[in-house]
């Protein structure tokens, strides 16, 4: 038999934390291309405010990882937007950030409020970037307005030409 | 120890250019690929690029060079130019009609095993033998052929010359290789040693990528005839390039890759394309 004591407990610690933390997701395709030479691209994923009035909040970057003496951080550069916006700045690699290239295909990426890479992010107007950047290739950046903290669950999706496929954002209060 | 054998034909080509790196993209552009005037002048560039026809890696010499008139006959840059990331040439044009800039390289890639170890050698085919390292073994040699050339007419679009070179891969243009427009069609045969051919394939890059994101890079496929039809899209300088024996896929995780063939042929062009 369950004392009411504890139950009282847990009534109470559930009042006290937020229910759940907020949640922003993104579904990233990277579409198979019919090349004669193909690399994986390198891929940036970051928010930014729409005033421009904070450092941008990187959230993902996927680089060549692999290639010896750190050698595959050349090309980061090539991801022109992100670089400009704050890339240079970020030291690779970044726990929690950078991870290695991925294979055509689509992509979950999640990140919970107060937890990096995400943190505590300041209420107010974003939008989230993509930007693939491909060796030997062409280089797409895709954009997904968003309000932050979420209200209520919603998904909003851009798509790219070329380099991307369909970009969706999913955020839950 | 094992007897070395070098199956190599005898070519002499002065360029002492090094098969370029990965994703690394050898190219010629001619400035403008239409001249007006009396004995007009036209400046070529060469490089090795990452981003295509932007200057940004190593120089291509243009010492090698040839000119081929439109009556024929061939002959050298009046100036050449050999800088850091890139190289030139001033030619004149005296002739009216259409130039051939053809650039012949035949270089050489070896792996080898000297105590055990796994080694690497690239260079002219001429130097292999003699720096090759004795106790060398196993000893595998690629030689590969390479064609890259492009087109200017003076004054007259005149016929074509029409004329294989018939040594190595080359794209004949069956239609006037300048002064095409966006939308038009230009039709070109694809020979190796002056023979078609057949079911192979030929990739189209546009340039300019930075300026504009998205590549937009598309591929035709010879038919029978050994032949293609080239649409083009919008005004850009084309780099158009094949390869020969195709290239095997790339083996699974942890395979071993496919031997290197002998031999291998290369052949690339640059074509511009104006608005309408």
């Amino acid at each position: 038999m369950k004392k009411p004591f504890s139950g009282l407990l847990l009534a109470l610690l559930v009042t006290a934390l937020p229910a759940t933390a907020a949640e922003l997701s993104v579904r990233v395709e990277l579409p198979q291309l019919q090349v004669a030479e193909y690399h994986r691209p390198y891929l940036a994923v970051w928010l930014e405010r729409v005033d421009q009035t904070a450092p941008i909040t990187h959230l993902a970057v996927w680089y060549d990882q692999k290639k010896r003496d750190n050698a595959g951080t050349k090309w980061l550069k090539d991801m022109r937007q992100w670089w400009r916006k704050g890339g240079r700045d970020l030291a690779v690699p970044a726990d929690a950030v950078t991870s290695a290239t991925r294979a055509p295909g689509v992509h979950h990426l999640s990140f919970t409020a107060g937890k990096v890479p995400l943190g505590n992010l300041a209420a107010g107007e974003y939008q989230l970037l993509v930007e693939a950047s491909r060796e030997a290739g062409g280089r797409e950046v895709v954009r997904v307005p968003l309000t932050w903290p979420p209200k209520a669950a919603q998904n909003a999706t851009a798509k790219g030409q070329e380099e991307l496929g369909a970009v969706t954002v999913q955020l839950k209060p | 120890m094992k007897r070395i054998h070098f199956s190599l034909c005898a070519l002499a080509v002065a360029a002492a250019l090094s098969l370029p790196a990965h994703a690394h993209r050898g190219w010629m552009i001619p400035e403008v690929a239409e001249v007006e005037g009396k004995e007009p002048w036209v400046t070529v560039r060469a490089a090795i690029s990452e981003d295509l026809f932007v200057v940004d890696h190593n120089a291509l010499s243009l010492e090698a060079l040839e000119v081929i008139a439109p009556d024929g006959t061939r002959s050298k840059p009046e100036k050449i130019h050999a800088g850091r990331q890139f190289g030139a040439a001033d030619i004149k044009l005296a002739k009216p009609g259409t130039y051939t800039m053809s650039l012949v390289n035949e270089s050489a890639m070896a792996s080898y095993k000297l105590n055990g170890e796994t080694k690497r050698w690239r260079g002219a085919p001429s130097a292999l033998e003699k720096e090759m390292p004795a106790g060398a073994e196993e000893v595998q040699v690629t030689t590969t052929l390479g064609r890259m050339e492009t087109y200017v007419t003076a004054n007259d679009a005149s016929p074509l010359r029409g004329k294989p070179q018939g040594k190595g891969l080359e794209l004949l243009p069956l239609d006037a290789p300048t002064g095409m427009l966006v939308g038009q069609t230009t039709r070109f045969r694809l020979l190796l040693d002056g023979k078609p051919l057949a079911a192979t394939t030929v990739g189209v890059v546009p340039g300019g990528v930075r300026y504009r994101g998205v590549l937009k890079e598309f591929a035709v496929t010879t038919d029978a005839k050994g032949e293609v039809a080239i649409k083009w899209p919008m005004a850009e300088m084309y780099w158009v390039n094949a390869s020969y024996p195709p290239r095997a896929p790339a083996p699974a995780e942890g395979q071993p890759r496919p031997p290197m063939p002998k031999q291998r042929y290369t052949y690339s062009a640059t074509f511009e394309v104006l608005p309408e």
